[in-house]
C-alpha cells in the first residue's frame, strides 16, 4: 500500500470559509470608498493626495520592515493599506492646500513600525495602529492638526470651525443636521459624511465582518450622555437639553464607532465584552467632548478602551458546555 | 404523558458550511457493483478487534462469520461476499490504525437464501436474546463512531433511561445517506425503534430531523402520527446538530455533563441507519455486511447514495461512479470531520458514511496567518470553548492548562477551523493536544 503522492492528506475540516483575512481587509477598504469619494467633492484633490501619501507610506513601511527582518511579506493581506487609509481619514482637511506631506508620512510610519510591527505584527498590537499614528502626529504638530480647517466645498479659500468646535465655543454658525448627515461640513477627510460611513458600515455588518454591537452601543451611549449633559455648556445650563443627533453626526464618531472601535485585534472577542467596551468608549468620548480641552475625543476614547481589552476579555468568558456554574480559567 | 419540548436548536455556536455546488439528496439508494475483491478489516468498531476464524483457502458464503468478537466491547465481522479467502494481512484501515484484514476473492453467486426465511417474531424473544443477536450480527453505530450497539442497549442497572433519541440529523454537509435511508426505509425504522424501546424500556422516542429536509419530516410525521410515544422534532438546520450532546440539548434541553455520556441524563441516542440495521439483524437475521454510502464531489460523474459491500476498496467505488479528473483529496466521511486517505486502496467499513472526492483545486493546504482576535472561533464553538486560547496553550506545550481550558471537551467538529479568517489549524491543534495527552498517559503507564 504505497502512498499516493498526488493525494493531499490533512486533518479535518476539509472545507474552510471564503472570508479569509485578505478578503476581510479588502472588504473594509471597499466599505471606506464612499467616504473617500465624498471627501474629494468636499475638500478637493488635496484630500486625495493626503490619502495617497498616507496609504503609500504605510504599505512601504510594512514592506521595508518585512524585507529587513526577513519575515513573510504581509502587505498583500491589505492590513497596512487599511491602516494607511484610516490614518488619512483621520487627518484634517486643511484650508489653503493640503496638509504638509510629512504629517501623513509620520503618522503612517509610526503606526506601522512602532505600534504594529514592533509588537509582533498583525494580531499582536494592543492599540489600534491608525489611531496611534493619528495621536502621535496630533501631539507632534498640534497646531497644524487643530486649526485652519477647510470649509466644505471651497477648500482653498475659507477656513472654518469644525462643528464640534462651533458647538463648544459658540463660534460661528452651526451646520444643520442634514449638512452633518450628508457631510457638507468641515472636519477630517473621512469623517464628515455620516451617510457615506453608515453605508459602508451596513455593508460590513451584513457581510458579518464587523459586529453590530460595538457601533450601536457606542453611538447610543454617546447620544444618551450628550442628551443628558450636553446642555450644561449652554448659556443657561440645564440637564436633558443636549442635542444628541448633533453629537453623533459630527466629529469622528461615525468613523470611529464603525471602522476603528470594531477593529478585531483591539476589541473584545465576546458580545458582553464588546458592549462594555462600546459603552466605555461612549462615556470617554462625551467626557472629553464636553469637559476636556480638546473638542473631539473619539480617538482617545477608543485607544483608552483598547488598553482595557485584555482585562475585559478576562472578565467575560463562556462556560464550557456541560459544566454548569464552572468558569473557564484564562 | 406527552410533553412538548421544543428548543429548535442547540444554543451555543454552530455554523452553516458553504455548499460546493453538488447535492445528492434526491438520488435514490442504488446497489453498487459487486467488487472482485473485498478487504475486510477485523477492527471496524471501537473496542477489541475480532479474532479471525478463517484461513487462506477457506470458502465463505455471504454473511459467514470471518471474525469472532473477542470480548464484551467487540462484535462479529462477517463476509460481505461469497468467495475464497486469499490472505489475512496487516494493513491500515481508513481511520489510520493498523489492523488485520481478511481479503476475499469474489466467487460464485450472491447468496440470497435469506429472502426465503420468514421474519423472526422478535416480540417473543427475551431482551438477552435480542442483545446477543445484535452482537452476533455485528451491529455498530453507523453514524461514524462505530460504538457496538449491543453495549449501548445494555443499560447498566444503576442507570434509568427515560428517552430514546433517534439521530436523523445528518449534519455533515454533502452527505445524504441517512436522509435516503429515512425516506426509503420508514417501516424498517419503526420496527427498529420498537425493538430499541423494548431493550431500553423507554416510552418516549424523539426523532430529530433538521428543517432542510421537509420531505422526511412530513413523511415520518405521518408514519408515526398513530403511534403513542414517538415524536418527530423539527430542528433548525445548523452544524453540528448531529453531535449527540448538541442533539440532546436541542431536543430535551438537557446538558450532558462534561466527560459524561448521554446515559447520565437518561438518554440513549441512536443513528437512524443503526436503527434500520438493528431491525434487519433481529427480524431478518441479516448481518451488517453492507451500508449506504454517499459518494460525492464536484469531480464525481455519477454522485449518489450507494449500498456498498463492506470491504470494497475506494478505487472500485470510484471506478464505478467515474471521475472527471484525478482527485486531489479523498475523504472518508464528510468534509467537516472525515478522514483524508493517503491512497485509494482503503476499504469501505461499517463507519463509512461518505466518500468525498475533492478536485486538485479544492484540495488546498492552508497556510495560516496570525490570530487577529476576531473571536469567531469562540462564537461558533458548540462546546463553549475558546479555541484560540486552547490552541496557544497546546502550541506552547502547556498541557495542564489546555486540559483546564477544556481540551477534552472538544468534540472535534471543526467549526473553529472552518470559520477562522486567519485559517489557523485550531481543531487540528486541539486534536494534537489530545493525542499528546494519550501518548503521555501511555508513557506513564
Amino acid at each position: 500500500m504505497a502512498q499516493d503522492n498526488s493525494l493531499l492528506i490533512s486533518s479535518s475540516p476539509h472545507i474552510r470559509t471564503k472570508d479569509k483575512l485578505p478578503v476581510v481587509m479588502w472588504s473594509v477598504v471597499i466599505a471606506l470608498i464612499p467616504a473617500g469619494v465624498w471627501s474629494y467633492f468636499v475638500f478637493g484633490i488635496s484630500a486625495i493626495i493626503t490619502i495617497g501619501v498616507s496609504v503609500g507610506a504605510a504599505v512601504l513601511t510594512e514592506l521595508i520592515i518585512n524585507l529587513l527582518i526577513g519575515k513573510r511579506i504581509t502587505v498583500i493581506n491589505g492590513s497596512a493599506f487599511l491602516t494607511g487609509l484610516l490614518i488619512a481619514y483621520n487627518l484634517p482637511a486643511s484650508a489653503g492646500g493640503h496638509l504638509p506631506i510629512y504629517i501623513p508620512i509620520a503618522a503612517s510610519v509610526f503606526a506601522i513600525a512602532v505600534i504594529k510591527l514592533a509588537f509582533g505584527g498583525l494580531g499582536q498590537n494592543w492599540m489600534n495602529p491608525a489611531l496611534g499614528g493619528r495621536i502621535f502626529v496630533f501631539f507632534a504638530w498640534t497646531r497644524l492638526m487643530t486649526s485652519g480647517w477647510a470649509a466644505p466645498m471651497s477648500p482653498d479659500v475659507v477656513s472654518s470651525a469644525t462643528p464640534l468646535a462651533a458647538l463648544k465655543f459658540n463660534a460661528g454658525t452651526l451646520p444643520t443636521h442634514l449638512d452633518l448627515f450628508l457631510g457638507k461640513t468641515s472636519g477630517c477627510i473621512g469623517e464628515v459624511s455620516a451617510a457615506a460611513l453608515i453605508l459602508g458600515g451596513v455593508f460590513l455588518i451584513i457581510r458579518k465582518i464587523v459586529n453590530w454591537e460595538i457601533p450601536v452601543f457606542y453611538i447610543l451611549t454617546t447620544a444618551i450622555l450628550a442628551w443628558i449633559f450636553g446642555g450644561l455648556n449652554a448659556s443657561t445650563p440645564a440637564l436633558f437639553t443636549g442635542d444628541p443627533l448633533y453629537h453623533i453626526l459630527s466629529g469622528g464618531l461615525m468613523l470611529g464607532a464603525i471602522f476603528m472601535a470594531t477593529d478585531w485585534v483591539t476589541s473584545p472577542m465576546l458580545f458582553k465584552g464588546r458592549v462594555l467596551f462600546a459603552v466605555g468608549c461612549g462615556i470617554i468620548t462625551v467626557l472629553i467632548r464636553l469637559t476636556g480641552r480638546n473638542v473631539e475625543g473619539v480617538s482617545f476614547a477608543i485607544v483608552l478602551m483598547n488598553i482595557a481589552v485584555p482585562l475585559i476579555d478576562r472578565l467575560f468568558r463562556l462556560g464550557i458546555f456541560g459544566t454548569p456554574g464552572k468558569e473557564k480559567k484564562a | 404523558m406527552k410533553t412538548k419540548i421544543k428548543p429548535s436548536t442547540f444554543p451555543l455556536g454552530g455554523i452553516h458550511p458553504r455548499s460546493l455546488g453538488f447535492n445528492t439528496m434526491d438520488n435514490e439508494i442504488k446497489n453498487a457493483d459487486l467488487p472482485h475483491f473485498v478487504s475486510i478489516p477485523l477492527s471496524q468498531h471501537i473496542g477489541v478487534p475480532a479474532n479471525a476464524v478463517v484461513k487462506p483457502g477457506d470458502i465463505v458464503k455471504t454473511g459467514d462469520v470471518i471474525g469472532e468478537s473477542s470480548g464484551f466491547v467487540s462484535v462479529n465481522i462477517h463476509s460481505s461476499v461469497p468467495g475464497k479467502v486469499l490472505e489475512i494481512k496487516k494493513g491500515y484501515s481508513a481511520i489510520g490504525s493498523m489492523t488485520e484484514m481478511v481479503v476475499i476473492e469474489f466467487e460464485g453467486e450472491l447468496n440470497m437464501s435469506r429472502t426465503g426465511k420468514s421474519p423472526v417474531k422478535w416480540k417473543d424473544m427475551s431482551c438477552e436474546d435480542i442483545i446477543k443477536k445484535i452482537k452476533d450480527m455485528g451491529i455498530v453505530g453507523l453514524g461514524g463512531a462505530t460504538f457496538p450497539t449491543h453495549i449501548k442497549y445494555s443499560v447498566p442497572s444503576d442507570k434509568k433511561i427515560t428517552e430514546l433519541v433517534i439521530n436523523a440529523v445528518e449534519c455533515e454537509p454533502y452527505l445524504s445517506a441517512d436522509y435516503r435511508v429515512m425516506l426509503e426505509k420508514i417501516d424498517d425504522m419503526l420496527i427498529g425503534i420498537e425493538i430499541a424501546k423494548k431493550l431500553l424500556n423507554v416510552k418516549n422516542v424523539y426523532i430529530g430531523i433538521e428543517d432542510d429536509k421537509p420531505e422526511a419530516i412530513q413523511k415520518i410525521s405521518e408514519a408515526v402520527s398513530n403511534i403513542e410515544g414517538i415524536e418527530v422534532v423539527d430542528l433548525q438546520h445548523k452544524y453540528p446538530q448531529g453531535g449527540e450532546k448538541q442533539l440532546i440539548k436541542a431536543i430535551l434541553g438537557r446538558e450532558v455533563p462534561s466527560g459524561g455520556l448521554p446515559l447520565d441524563v437518561g438518554v440513549v441516542v441512536s443513528n437512524i441507519g443503526t436503527i434500520v440495521a438493528v431491525k434487519e439483524a433481529v427480524v431478518d437475521g441479516k448481518p451488517l455486511t453492507e451500508r449506504v454510502v454517499t459518494v460525492t464531489g464536484s469531480i464525481v460523474k455519477n454522485p449518489g447514495n450507494y449500498k456498498i459491500k463492506i470491504g470494497t476498496m475506494i478505487k472500485d467505488v470510484l471506478a464505478e461512479v467515474g471521475l472527471i479528473e484525478d482527485p486531489g483529496k479523498i475523504v472518508m466521511g464528510g468534509p467537516m470531520m472525515g478522514l483524508a486517505q493517503y491512497n485509494d486502496e482503503m476499504p469501505v467499513t461499517k463507519g463509512t458514511s461518505g466518500i468525498l472526492v475533492l478536485s486538485k483545486k479544492q484540495a488546498k493546504a492552508y497556510h495560516h496567518a496570525p490570530c487577529v482576535r476576531c473571536g469567531k472561533c469562540i462564537s461558533v464553538c458548540p462546546m463553549g470553548l475558546d479555541p484560540t486560547l486552547l490552541c496557544t496553550s497546546i502550541e506552547l506545550d502547556r498541557a495542564e492548562k489546555a486540559i483546564e481550558q477544556g481540551q477534552n471537551d472538544c468534540i472535534e467538529c471543526g467549526c473553529c477551523s472552518y470559520t477562522c479568517p486567519s485559517q489557523k489549524h485550531l481543531a487540528q491543534t486541539i486534536k494534537l493536544g489530545k493525542l499528546r495527552q494519550i501518548a503521555r498517559r501511555k508513557g506513564e503507564a
